[in-house]
Protein backbone atom coordinates (compact mmCIF):
# COMPACT_ATOMS: atom_id res chain seq x y z
CA UNK A 1 0.00 0.00 0.00
CA UNK A 2 1.27 3.46 -1.18
CA UNK A 3 2.27 5.86 1.71
CA UNK A 4 0.97 9.61 0.49
CA UNK A 5 1.25 12.58 2.38
CA UNK A 6 2.41 16.08 2.95
CA UNK A 7 5.96 16.24 4.51
CA UNK A 8 6.60 17.93 7.57
CA UNK A 9 10.48 18.79 7.72
CA UNK A 10 12.98 18.25 10.67
CA UNK A 11 16.45 18.92 11.51
CA UNK A 12 19.66 16.23 12.42
CA UNK A 13 19.59 14.60 15.66
CA UNK A 14 15.92 14.77 16.64
CA UNK A 15 15.85 13.01 20.03
CA UNK A 16 13.18 11.25 21.80
CA UNK A 17 12.81 13.94 24.29
CA UNK A 18 11.35 16.60 21.08
CA UNK A 19 9.70 13.13 19.79
CA UNK A 20 7.69 13.11 23.21
CA UNK A 21 9.11 14.97 25.96
CA UNK A 22 9.23 12.94 29.71
CA UNK A 23 6.36 15.31 31.08
CA UNK A 24 3.71 13.10 29.01
CA UNK A 25 5.36 9.57 30.04
CA UNK A 26 3.44 9.22 32.67
CA UNK A 27 1.02 7.49 30.27
CA UNK A 28 1.34 5.22 27.44
CA UNK A 29 -2.02 5.75 26.27
CA UNK A 30 -1.06 5.70 22.08
CA UNK A 31 -3.91 8.77 21.69
CA UNK A 32 -2.83 11.04 24.62
CA UNK A 33 1.25 10.80 23.49
CA UNK A 34 -0.26 11.47 19.95
CA UNK A 35 -1.29 15.14 21.25
CA UNK A 36 2.23 15.84 22.36
CA UNK A 37 3.85 14.29 19.25
CA UNK A 38 6.67 16.38 18.70
CA UNK A 39 6.01 19.09 20.71
CA UNK A 40 9.40 20.18 22.07
CA UNK A 41 10.46 20.66 18.08
CA UNK A 42 7.48 22.14 16.59
CA UNK A 43 4.87 22.72 19.63
CA UNK A 44 1.85 23.14 17.06
CA UNK A 45 3.08 19.85 15.25
CA UNK A 46 0.22 18.16 16.93
CA UNK A 47 -2.41 20.64 15.48
CA UNK A 48 -1.14 21.07 11.68
CA UNK A 49 -0.50 17.33 11.09
CA UNK A 50 -3.24 15.60 9.11
CA UNK A 51 -3.43 11.23 8.78
CA UNK A 52 -1.09 10.34 6.11
CA UNK A 53 1.50 13.01 6.54
CA UNK A 54 5.19 12.10 6.44
CA UNK A 55 8.24 13.66 8.70
CA UNK A 56 11.43 14.09 6.98
CA UNK A 57 14.45 14.77 8.83
CA UNK A 58 18.47 14.57 8.83
CA UNK A 59 20.82 11.90 10.57
CA UNK A 60 20.23 10.19 13.57
CA UNK A 61 16.09 10.30 13.95
CA UNK A 62 15.37 9.35 16.92
CA UNK A 63 18.45 9.62 19.29
CA UNK A 64 18.31 9.20 22.99
CA UNK A 65 16.31 7.48 24.91
CA UNK A 66 14.87 4.08 23.94
CA UNK A 67 11.24 5.04 25.29
CA UNK A 68 8.91 3.38 22.47
CA UNK A 69 6.14 6.05 23.32
CA UNK A 70 8.77 7.97 20.67
CA UNK A 71 7.50 6.09 17.47
CA UNK A 72 4.02 5.47 19.23
CA UNK A 73 3.10 8.43 19.28
CA UNK A 74 4.36 9.23 15.73
CA UNK A 75 1.78 6.36 14.41
CA UNK A 76 -0.62 7.49 16.90
CA UNK A 77 -0.61 10.75 15.40
CA UNK A 78 -1.34 9.51 12.08
CA UNK A 79 2.14 10.11 10.26
CA UNK A 80 2.04 7.31 7.62
CA UNK A 81 5.89 7.21 7.75
CA UNK A 82 9.06 8.83 8.62
CA UNK A 83 11.60 9.09 5.97
CA UNK A 84 15.52 10.17 7.86
CA UNK A 85 19.09 9.97 6.16
CA UNK A 86 20.15 7.77 9.18
CA UNK A 87 18.06 6.43 12.51
CA UNK A 88 19.70 5.97 15.76
CA UNK A 89 19.98 2.22 16.53
CA UNK A 90 16.95 1.73 19.15
CA UNK A 91 14.78 3.80 17.88
CA UNK A 92 15.06 2.26 14.10
CA UNK A 93 14.11 -1.41 15.86
CA UNK A 94 11.18 -0.01 17.61
CA UNK A 95 9.64 1.42 14.42
CA UNK A 96 9.91 -2.26 12.53
CA UNK A 97 8.85 -3.58 16.48
CA UNK A 98 5.45 -1.57 16.56
CA UNK A 99 4.73 -1.05 12.88
CA UNK A 100 5.84 2.29 12.22
CA UNK A 101 7.37 2.21 8.37
CA UNK A 102 10.54 4.15 8.29
CA UNK A 103 13.15 4.83 5.46
CA UNK A 104 16.91 5.58 5.16
CA UNK A 105 17.48 7.94 2.66
CA UNK A 106 20.03 10.51 3.00
CA UNK A 107 19.27 12.27 -0.69
CA UNK A 108 15.55 12.38 -0.22
CA UNK A 109 16.38 13.56 3.48
CA UNK A 110 18.67 16.51 1.83
CA UNK A 111 16.44 16.94 -1.11
CA UNK A 112 13.00 17.03 -0.21
CA UNK A 113 11.05 20.08 1.22
CA UNK A 114 8.73 21.32 3.63
CA UNK A 115 5.08 21.25 2.78
CA UNK A 116 6.13 18.65 -1.01
CA UNK A 117 3.50 15.83 -1.18
CA UNK A 118 5.63 12.96 -0.91
CA UNK A 119 4.41 9.26 -2.18
CA UNK A 120 6.69 6.13 -0.64
CA UNK A 121 6.38 2.61 -2.14
CA UNK A 122 7.42 0.52 1.42
CA UNK A 123 7.57 -2.72 -1.09
CA UNK A 124 9.85 -1.16 -3.09
CA UNK A 125 11.48 1.69 -0.66
CA UNK A 126 10.61 3.92 -4.08
CA UNK A 127 10.58 7.58 -2.59
CA UNK A 128 8.20 9.82 -4.80
CA UNK A 129 8.90 13.77 -4.44
CA UNK A 130 4.94 14.38 -5.84
CA UNK A 131 5.52 17.75 -6.10
CA UNK A 132 8.99 18.05 -7.64
CA UNK A 133 9.16 14.87 -9.77
CA UNK A 134 12.13 13.43 -8.63
CA UNK A 135 12.30 9.78 -7.36
CA UNK A 136 14.64 8.35 -4.82
CA UNK A 137 15.58 4.67 -3.26
CA UNK A 138 15.58 3.71 0.46
CA UNK A 139 18.17 2.18 1.78
CA UNK A 140 17.05 -1.49 1.29
CA UNK A 141 15.49 -3.39 4.93
CA UNK A 142 17.36 -5.71 6.57
CA UNK A 143 16.22 -9.43 5.83
CA UNK A 144 15.39 -10.05 9.58
CA UNK A 145 13.36 -6.73 9.96
CA UNK A 146 11.37 -7.75 6.74
CA UNK A 147 10.25 -10.84 8.38
CA UNK A 148 9.15 -8.56 11.35
CA UNK A 149 7.18 -6.90 9.07
CA UNK A 150 5.77 -10.07 6.97
CA UNK A 151 4.73 -11.57 10.96
CA UNK A 152 3.15 -7.93 11.78
CA UNK A 153 4.88 -6.86 14.40
CA UNK A 154 7.96 -8.93 16.61
CA UNK A 155 5.22 -9.33 19.24
CA UNK A 156 3.46 -11.81 16.70
CA UNK A 157 6.78 -12.93 15.21
CA UNK A 158 7.43 -14.22 18.72
CA UNK A 159 3.97 -15.55 19.43
CA UNK A 160 3.65 -17.75 16.10
CA UNK A 161 7.15 -19.34 17.16
CA UNK A 162 6.28 -19.78 21.11
CA UNK A 163 3.01 -21.55 19.58
CA UNK A 164 4.73 -23.54 17.02
CA UNK A 165 7.30 -24.95 19.68
CA UNK A 166 5.15 -24.80 22.54
CA UNK A 167 7.48 -24.93 25.64
CA UNK A 168 10.33 -22.83 26.03
CA UNK A 169 13.84 -22.80 27.53
CA UNK A 170 14.85 -21.51 31.10
CA UNK A 171 12.92 -22.09 34.11
CA UNK A 172 9.87 -20.68 35.55
CA UNK B 1 40.22 -15.60 13.97
CA UNK B 2 40.75 -12.83 15.91
CA UNK B 3 37.78 -11.31 18.02
CA UNK B 4 37.20 -8.64 20.25
CA UNK B 5 35.39 -9.01 23.38
CA UNK B 6 31.71 -7.64 22.42
CA UNK B 7 32.01 -10.29 19.71
CA UNK B 8 33.29 -13.76 22.05
CA UNK B 9 30.36 -12.65 24.21
CA UNK B 10 28.14 -12.33 21.68
CA UNK B 11 29.22 -15.54 20.15
CA UNK B 12 29.35 -17.03 23.37
CA UNK B 13 25.72 -16.16 24.04
CA UNK B 14 24.85 -17.64 20.54
CA UNK B 15 26.39 -21.02 20.96
CA UNK B 16 29.16 -20.33 18.48
CA UNK B 17 32.78 -20.58 17.85
CA UNK B 18 32.66 -17.23 16.77
CA UNK B 19 30.81 -14.32 15.34
CA UNK B 20 31.48 -11.49 12.46
CA UNK B 21 30.28 -8.01 12.23
CA UNK B 22 27.06 -7.76 10.85
CA UNK B 23 25.73 -10.94 11.24
CA UNK B 24 22.24 -11.55 13.14
CA UNK B 25 22.28 -13.86 15.80
CA UNK B 26 19.80 -15.19 18.18
CA UNK B 27 21.79 -14.87 21.75
CA UNK B 28 20.93 -15.95 25.33
CA UNK B 29 20.03 -13.30 27.49
CA UNK B 30 21.50 -13.08 31.31
CA UNK B 31 19.34 -10.70 32.29
CA UNK B 32 16.59 -8.62 30.99
CA UNK B 33 15.21 -5.47 32.57
CA UNK B 34 12.99 -2.80 32.85
CA UNK B 35 11.64 0.78 34.75
CA UNK B 36 8.31 2.34 35.44
CA UNK B 37 8.14 3.83 32.51
CA UNK B 38 9.10 1.21 30.09
CA UNK B 39 7.88 -1.54 31.73
CA UNK B 40 4.16 -1.19 31.78
CA UNK B 41 4.56 -1.03 27.59
CA UNK B 42 6.86 -4.32 27.56
CA UNK B 43 3.83 -6.06 30.41
CA UNK B 44 1.26 -4.85 27.72
CA UNK B 45 3.27 -6.58 24.68
CA UNK B 46 4.10 -9.72 26.62
CA UNK B 47 0.72 -10.52 27.51
CA UNK B 48 0.16 -10.50 23.69
CA UNK B 49 2.75 -12.97 23.24
CA UNK B 50 0.33 -16.36 25.09
CA UNK B 51 2.98 -17.10 27.46
CA UNK B 52 2.04 -17.82 31.01
CA UNK B 53 5.32 -16.73 32.79
CA UNK B 54 8.63 -14.93 32.42
CA UNK B 55 11.96 -17.15 30.78
CA UNK B 56 13.59 -16.62 34.41
CA UNK B 57 12.29 -14.89 36.69
CA UNK B 58 15.71 -14.40 39.04
CA UNK B 59 16.64 -13.15 35.37
CA UNK B 60 14.07 -10.18 34.85
CA UNK B 61 14.27 -7.07 36.95
CA UNK B 62 11.99 -4.07 37.16
CA UNK B 63 13.45 -0.85 38.94
CA UNK B 64 10.86 1.79 39.48
CA UNK B 65 12.95 4.50 39.53
CA UNK B 66 11.66 7.21 37.16
CA UNK B 67 9.02 8.65 38.25
CA UNK B 68 9.19 7.75 41.94
CA UNK B 69 8.52 8.03 44.47
CA UNK B 70 5.09 8.50 42.69
CA UNK B 71 5.43 11.65 41.21
CA UNK B 72 1.49 11.62 40.61
CA UNK B 73 -1.78 9.60 39.94
CA UNK B 74 -0.92 8.72 36.36
CA UNK B 75 3.08 7.76 37.45
CA UNK B 76 1.62 5.65 40.73
CA UNK B 77 -0.30 3.65 38.17
CA UNK B 78 2.81 3.10 36.23
CA UNK B 79 4.31 1.88 39.05
CA UNK B 80 1.46 -0.08 40.47
CA UNK B 81 0.96 -2.07 37.01
CA UNK B 82 4.85 -2.92 37.11
CA UNK B 83 4.67 -4.14 40.71
CA UNK B 84 1.08 -5.73 40.18
CA UNK B 85 3.36 -7.85 37.40
CA UNK B 86 6.10 -8.45 39.12
CA UNK B 87 3.72 -10.16 42.42
CA UNK B 88 2.33 -12.27 39.94
CA UNK B 89 5.13 -13.44 38.37
CA UNK B 90 7.21 -14.00 41.01
CA UNK B 91 9.71 -11.29 39.67
CA UNK B 92 12.54 -12.01 42.48
CA UNK B 93 14.27 -8.65 41.60
CA UNK B 94 11.67 -6.35 41.70
CA UNK B 95 12.52 -3.38 43.80
CA UNK B 96 10.48 -1.19 45.83
CA UNK B 97 10.97 2.60 46.98
CA UNK B 98 13.33 2.78 49.84
CA UNK B 99 15.20 -0.58 48.45
CA UNK B 100 16.02 0.65 45.45
CA UNK B 101 17.60 3.42 43.41
CA UNK B 102 18.71 4.24 39.74
CA UNK B 103 18.64 1.14 38.11
CA UNK B 104 22.30 1.19 36.58
CA UNK B 105 23.56 2.18 40.03
CA UNK B 106 21.69 -0.63 41.16
CA UNK B 107 21.95 -3.65 39.39
CA UNK B 108 26.14 -4.06 39.31
CA UNK B 109 25.81 -2.95 43.21
CA UNK B 110 23.58 -5.86 43.66
CA UNK B 111 25.89 -8.28 41.47
CA UNK B 112 22.86 -9.01 39.58
CA UNK B 113 25.23 -8.15 36.36
CA UNK B 114 28.62 -9.75 35.66
CA UNK B 115 31.70 -9.99 33.58
CA UNK B 116 31.06 -12.14 30.11
CA UNK B 117 27.18 -11.54 30.91
CA UNK B 118 24.61 -10.45 28.09
CA UNK B 119 21.85 -8.23 29.16
CA UNK B 120 19.19 -6.11 27.39
CA UNK B 121 17.22 -3.66 29.24
CA UNK B 122 14.64 -1.67 28.23
CA UNK B 123 16.51 1.31 28.93
CA UNK B 124 19.26 3.33 26.58
CA UNK B 125 21.85 3.69 29.17
CA UNK B 126 21.55 -0.28 29.52
CA UNK B 127 24.78 -0.03 27.97
CA UNK B 128 26.44 0.87 31.70
CA UNK B 129 27.33 -2.51 32.31
CA UNK B 130 30.06 -2.83 29.57
CA UNK B 131 32.05 -1.20 32.23
CA UNK B 132 32.04 -4.90 34.09
CA UNK B 133 33.37 -6.89 30.79
CA UNK B 134 29.71 -7.64 29.75
CA UNK B 135 27.92 -6.85 26.38
CA UNK B 136 24.83 -5.03 27.62
CA UNK B 137 22.74 -3.08 25.16
CA UNK B 138 18.98 -0.80 25.62
CA UNK B 139 16.24 -1.96 23.46
CA UNK B 140 12.80 -0.59 23.27
CA UNK B 141 9.33 -2.15 25.24
CA UNK B 142 8.60 -4.56 22.82
CA UNK B 143 12.29 -6.23 22.11
CA UNK B 144 12.18 -6.57 26.22
CA UNK B 145 8.61 -8.04 26.02
CA UNK B 146 10.29 -10.71 23.71
CA UNK B 147 13.30 -11.29 25.78
CA UNK B 148 10.66 -11.85 29.00
CA UNK B 149 9.00 -14.53 26.62
CA UNK B 150 11.78 -16.20 25.24
CA UNK B 151 15.31 -15.21 27.04
CA UNK B 152 16.53 -14.54 23.74
CA UNK B 153 17.05 -11.58 21.56
CA UNK B 154 18.24 -11.19 18.32
CA UNK B 155 20.93 -8.69 17.47
CA UNK B 156 23.14 -7.78 14.75
CA UNK B 157 27.09 -8.45 15.47
CA UNK B 158 28.42 -4.64 15.64
CA UNK B 159 31.68 -3.40 14.27
CA UNK B 160 33.77 -2.30 17.22
CA UNK B 161 35.62 1.26 17.64
CA UNK B 162 39.02 1.21 20.30
CA UNK B 163 39.23 4.39 22.32
CA UNK B 164 42.72 3.89 23.19
CA UNK B 165 43.58 6.58 26.46
CA UNK B 166 47.54 6.92 27.60
CA UNK B 167 48.63 8.85 30.44
CA UNK B 168 47.78 10.05 33.65
CA UNK B 169 44.39 12.18 34.11
CA UNK B 170 44.98 15.61 35.74
CA UNK B 171 43.25 16.53 39.14
CA UNK B 172 39.57 16.70 38.86
CA UNK B 173 39.51 14.38 35.75
CA UNK B 174 37.32 11.83 35.70
CA UNK B 175 35.57 9.00 33.12
CA UNK B 176 33.00 12.05 32.77
CA UNK B 177 35.77 13.73 30.78
CA UNK B 178 37.24 11.22 28.79
CA UNK B 179 33.94 10.73 27.60
CA UNK B 180 32.55 14.21 26.99
CA UNK B 181 35.88 14.41 25.06
CA UNK B 182 35.20 11.70 22.95
CA UNK B 183 31.60 12.19 22.19
CA UNK B 184 32.59 16.18 21.40
CA UNK B 185 35.30 14.45 19.14
CA UNK B 186 33.41 11.72 17.43
CA UNK B 187 29.60 13.60 18.02
CA UNK B 188 26.51 11.98 18.74
CA UNK B 189 26.52 9.45 15.70
CA UNK B 190 30.14 9.09 15.85
CA UNK B 191 29.56 4.95 16.57
CA UNK B 192 26.05 4.68 15.35
CA UNK B 193 25.39 1.01 15.65
CA UNK B 194 29.02 -0.06 16.87
CA UNK B 195 30.79 -0.88 19.88
CA UNK B 196 32.62 1.48 21.83
CA UNK B 197 35.64 -0.35 22.90
CA UNK B 198 37.90 1.89 25.83
CA UNK B 199 41.38 0.57 26.67
CA UNK B 200 44.58 1.67 27.44
CA UNK B 201 46.86 2.87 30.75
CA UNK B 202 44.33 5.80 31.87
CA UNK B 203 41.18 3.05 31.78
CA UNK B 204 43.11 0.53 33.46
CA UNK B 205 43.14 2.79 36.32
CA UNK B 206 40.06 4.12 36.31
CA UNK B 207 38.02 3.00 38.98
CA UNK B 208 35.35 0.98 38.28
CA UNK B 209 32.95 4.04 38.82
CA UNK B 210 34.91 6.06 36.97
CA UNK B 211 34.20 3.39 34.23
CA UNK B 212 30.28 3.10 34.66
CA UNK B 213 30.10 6.50 33.84
CA UNK B 214 31.98 6.15 30.20
CA UNK B 215 30.19 3.08 29.20
CA UNK B 216 26.96 4.88 30.15
CA UNK B 217 27.22 7.42 27.56
CA UNK B 218 28.52 5.45 24.36
CA UNK B 219 24.98 5.77 24.03
CA UNK B 220 25.46 9.33 23.57
CA UNK B 221 27.41 8.60 20.62
CA UNK B 222 24.79 6.23 18.88
CA UNK B 223 26.80 3.05 20.11
CA UNK B 224 24.95 -0.17 20.73
CA UNK B 225 26.73 -0.60 23.68
CA UNK B 226 30.26 0.20 25.81
CA UNK B 227 33.17 -2.25 26.54
CA UNK B 228 36.13 -2.04 29.03
CA UNK B 229 38.15 -5.37 29.45
CA UNK B 230 37.73 -6.72 32.82
CA UNK B 231 41.16 -6.75 35.19
CA UNK B 232 41.88 -6.80 38.24
CA UNK B 233 40.04 -3.73 39.50
CA UNK B 234 36.78 -5.07 38.09
CA UNK B 235 37.89 -8.55 40.15
CA UNK B 236 37.54 -6.31 43.04
CA UNK B 237 34.52 -5.20 42.58
CA UNK B 238 32.47 -8.10 41.42
CA UNK B 239 34.34 -10.68 43.78
CA UNK B 240 31.69 -11.90 46.82
CA UNK B 241 29.08 -9.07 45.14
CA UNK B 242 28.22 -11.08 42.14
CA UNK B 243 25.55 -13.57 42.34
CA UNK B 244 25.99 -16.12 39.04
CA UNK B 245 29.39 -17.26 37.50
CA UNK B 246 30.79 -14.95 35.70
CA UNK B 247 33.87 -14.97 32.81
CA UNK B 248 36.70 -12.56 32.07
CA UNK B 249 36.92 -11.73 27.96
CA UNK B 250 39.18 -9.92 26.50
CA UNK B 251 39.59 -8.61 23.02
CA UNK B 252 42.35 -10.75 21.32
CA UNK B 253 45.39 -9.16 19.55
CA UNK B 254 45.27 -8.65 15.67
CA UNK B 255 40.87 -7.98 16.69
CA UNK B 256 39.20 -5.95 14.03
CA UNK B 257 38.73 -2.55 14.46
CA UNK B 258 36.75 -0.63 12.38
CA UNK B 259 38.49 2.45 13.71
CA UNK B 260 40.97 3.16 16.73
CA UNK B 261 41.53 6.41 18.26
CA UNK B 262 43.99 7.22 20.35
CA UNK B 263 44.35 10.07 23.37
CA UNK B 264 46.78 11.39 25.69
CA UNK B 265 44.56 12.12 28.52
CA UNK B 266 46.97 13.96 30.70
CA UNK B 267 45.86 16.76 28.12
CA UNK B 268 42.34 16.43 28.43
CA UNK B 269 40.41 19.03 31.22
CA UNK B 270 37.52 18.87 33.38
CA UNK B 271 34.71 19.02 30.00
CA UNK B 272 31.55 21.00 29.89
CA UNK B 273 28.85 20.27 27.00
CA UNK B 274 27.00 23.03 26.23
CA UNK B 275 22.93 22.84 25.06
CA UNK B 276 21.13 20.99 23.59
CA UNK B 277 23.70 18.34 22.39
CA UNK B 278 26.39 16.06 24.20
CA UNK B 279 28.30 16.48 21.53
CA UNK B 280 28.81 20.19 22.57
CA UNK B 281 31.72 19.67 24.98
CA UNK B 282 34.45 22.24 25.30
CA UNK B 283 37.03 22.42 28.37
CA UNK B 284 35.93 24.23 31.25
CA UNK B 285 38.51 26.54 31.23
CA UNK B 286 36.52 27.95 27.35
CA UNK B 287 33.06 28.27 29.12
CA UNK B 288 33.19 31.75 29.76
CA UNK B 289 30.48 33.21 31.96
CA UNK B 290 27.63 31.31 32.12
CA UNK B 291 25.73 32.12 35.28
CA UNK B 292 23.36 29.21 36.72
CA UNK B 293 19.93 28.37 38.69
CA UNK B 294 20.33 25.05 39.51
CA UNK B 295 23.31 22.56 39.85
CA UNK B 296 21.71 18.30 39.86
CA UNK B 297 24.85 15.96 40.90
CA UNK B 298 23.24 12.23 41.06
CA UNK B 299 21.82 9.62 37.78
CA UNK B 300 23.52 7.12 36.38
CA UNK B 301 25.89 9.19 35.02
CA UNK B 302 26.87 10.34 38.26
CA UNK B 303 25.41 9.35 41.01
CA UNK B 304 27.61 6.43 42.84
CA UNK B 305 30.33 6.60 46.12
CA UNK B 306 33.31 8.11 44.04
CA UNK B 307 31.28 11.10 42.46
CA UNK B 308 29.48 12.04 45.88
CA UNK B 309 33.31 11.94 47.63
CA UNK B 310 34.19 14.40 44.81
CA UNK B 311 31.48 16.58 45.37
CA UNK B 312 31.96 16.75 49.04
CA UNK B 313 35.37 17.12 48.34
CA UNK B 314 34.87 20.36 46.41
CA UNK B 315 31.85 21.52 48.78
CA UNK B 316 33.73 21.14 52.08
CA UNK B 317 33.67 23.68 54.12
CA UNK B 318 31.80 25.92 51.10
CA UNK B 319 28.44 27.31 50.87
CA UNK B 320 26.22 26.96 47.42
CA UNK B 321 25.93 30.40 45.63
CA UNK B 322 22.51 32.25 47.06
CA UNK B 323 21.40 32.30 43.14
CA UNK B 324 22.00 28.61 43.34
CA UNK B 325 19.90 25.43 44.16
CA UNK B 326 22.16 22.58 44.74
CA UNK B 327 20.55 18.96 44.57
CA UNK B 328 22.11 16.20 44.92
CA UNK B 329 20.71 12.34 44.52
CA UNK B 330 22.39 9.78 45.44
CA UNK B 331 21.87 6.39 43.24
CA UNK B 332 20.97 3.80 45.47
CA UNK B 333 19.74 3.14 48.84
CA UNK B 334 23.46 1.60 49.63
CA UNK B 335 25.31 5.01 48.61
CA UNK B 336 23.17 7.01 50.64
CA UNK B 337 23.38 4.82 53.57
CA UNK B 338 27.46 4.99 52.66
CA UNK B 339 27.60 8.65 52.58
CA UNK B 340 25.89 8.96 55.65
CA UNK B 341 28.35 7.09 57.17
CA UNK B 342 31.36 9.08 55.61
CA UNK B 343 29.71 12.60 56.62
CA UNK B 344 29.43 13.56 53.11
CA UNK B 345 25.79 14.17 53.44
CA UNK B 346 26.34 16.70 56.64
CA UNK B 347 28.73 18.49 53.96
CA UNK B 348 26.07 18.49 51.45
CA UNK B 349 23.57 19.70 54.01
CA UNK B 350 25.94 21.80 55.53
CA UNK B 351 26.86 24.19 52.28
CA UNK B 352 22.99 23.99 51.48
CA UNK B 353 22.24 21.43 48.87
CA UNK B 354 18.84 19.85 48.91
CA UNK B 355 19.91 16.28 49.08
CA UNK B 356 17.17 13.77 47.71
CA UNK B 357 16.17 10.15 47.73
CA UNK B 358 17.52 7.84 44.78
CA UNK B 359 15.41 8.88 41.87
CA UNK B 360 16.40 9.17 38.34
CA UNK B 361 13.94 12.64 39.25
CA UNK B 362 14.90 15.67 37.39
CA UNK B 363 17.77 14.17 35.28
CA UNK B 364 14.84 13.06 32.35
CA UNK B 365 12.47 16.24 33.63
CA UNK B 366 10.46 13.59 35.69
CA UNK B 367 10.31 15.85 39.39
CA UNK B 368 12.09 16.93 41.73
CA UNK B 369 14.07 19.68 40.08
CA UNK B 370 12.47 20.92 37.15
CA UNK B 371 13.55 24.24 35.43
CA UNK B 372 11.64 26.76 34.13
CA UNK B 373 11.93 28.61 30.98
CA UNK B 374 15.03 30.48 30.98
CA UNK B 375 16.53 28.79 33.69
CA UNK B 376 20.47 27.20 33.61
CA UNK B 377 21.39 24.05 35.33
CA UNK B 378 24.92 22.19 35.16
CA UNK B 379 23.93 18.80 35.50
CA UNK B 380 26.16 15.31 36.13
CA UNK B 381 23.46 13.62 33.55
CA UNK B 382 23.81 12.22 30.51
CA UNK B 383 21.80 14.61 28.17
CA UNK B 384 20.99 18.15 27.51
CA UNK B 385 18.71 17.56 24.71
CA UNK B 386 15.84 20.62 24.53
CA UNK B 387 13.62 20.57 27.45
CA UNK B 388 15.32 17.27 28.75
CA UNK B 389 14.79 18.75 32.36
CA UNK B 390 11.85 20.94 31.68
CA UNK B 391 10.91 23.96 30.03
CA UNK B 392 11.81 23.49 25.90
CA UNK B 393 13.56 27.12 27.18
CA UNK B 394 15.56 25.82 29.51
CA UNK B 395 19.13 24.48 29.53
CA UNK B 396 21.55 21.82 30.70
CA UNK B 397 24.95 21.63 31.13
CA UNK B 398 26.71 18.78 31.48
CA UNK B 399 29.78 18.18 33.21
CA UNK B 400 31.57 15.87 36.25
CA UNK B 401 30.87 16.25 39.47
CA UNK B 402 33.73 18.35 40.59
CA UNK B 403 32.72 21.18 37.79
CA UNK B 404 29.26 20.73 39.12
CA UNK B 405 30.06 21.51 43.24
CA UNK B 406 32.51 23.96 41.72
CA UNK B 407 30.19 25.50 39.51
CA UNK B 408 27.15 25.09 42.48
CA UNK B 409 29.80 27.56 45.20
CA UNK B 410 30.86 29.65 42.23
CA UNK B 411 27.21 30.72 40.77
CA UNK B 412 28.45 30.13 37.20
CA UNK B 413 30.11 27.25 35.16
CA UNK B 414 33.49 27.23 37.29
CA UNK B 415 36.40 24.64 37.36
CA UNK B 416 37.29 22.87 40.90
CA UNK B 417 40.09 25.02 41.06
CA UNK B 418 38.35 28.17 41.06
CA UNK B 419 37.00 27.83 44.19
CA UNK B 420 39.66 25.43 46.35
S1 LIG C 1 19.20 8.65 35.76
FE1 LIG C 1 18.54 9.68 33.88
S2 LIG C 1 19.58 8.69 32.22
FE2 LIG C 1 19.79 7.37 34.02
S3 LIG C 1 18.11 5.89 33.87
FE3 LIG C 1 17.38 7.61 35.07
S4 LIG C 1 16.42 9.02 33.60
FE4 LIG C 1 17.67 7.59 32.43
Amino acid sequence: MELKGRVWKFGSDVDTDAIIPARHLNTADPAELARHCMEDADPDFPLKVKPGDIIVAGKNFGCGSSREHAPIAIKAAGVSCVIAGTFARIFYRNAFNIGLPIFESPEAAEDVGEGDEVAVDPETGTIKNLTTGKTYRAAPVPPFMRQIIAAGGLINYVAARVKKEGARGGKT
Amino acid sequence: MPMTITEKILAAHAGKDRVVPGEMIAARVDLALANDITGPVAIKEFEKIGVSNVFDRERVAMVPDHFTPNKDIKSAELARLVRDFSRKHGIVNYFEVGRAGVEHCLLPEQGLVGPGDLVVGADSHTCTYGALGAFSTGVGSTDLAAAMALGEVWLKVPETVRFEFEGELQPWVGGKDLILRVIGDIGVDGALYQAMEFAGPAIEKLSMDGRFTMCNMAVEAGAKNGIIAPDEVTRAYVEGRCRRPYRFYQSDPGARYKKVYRYDASRIEPQVAFPHLPENSRPVSEAGLVEIDQVVIGSCTNGRMEDLREAARVLEGKKVHKNVRLLIFPGTQEIYLQSLKEGLIETFVRAGAAVGTPTCGPCLGGHAGILAAGERCVATTNRNFVGRMGHPESEVYLSGPAVAAASAVAGRIASPLEVE
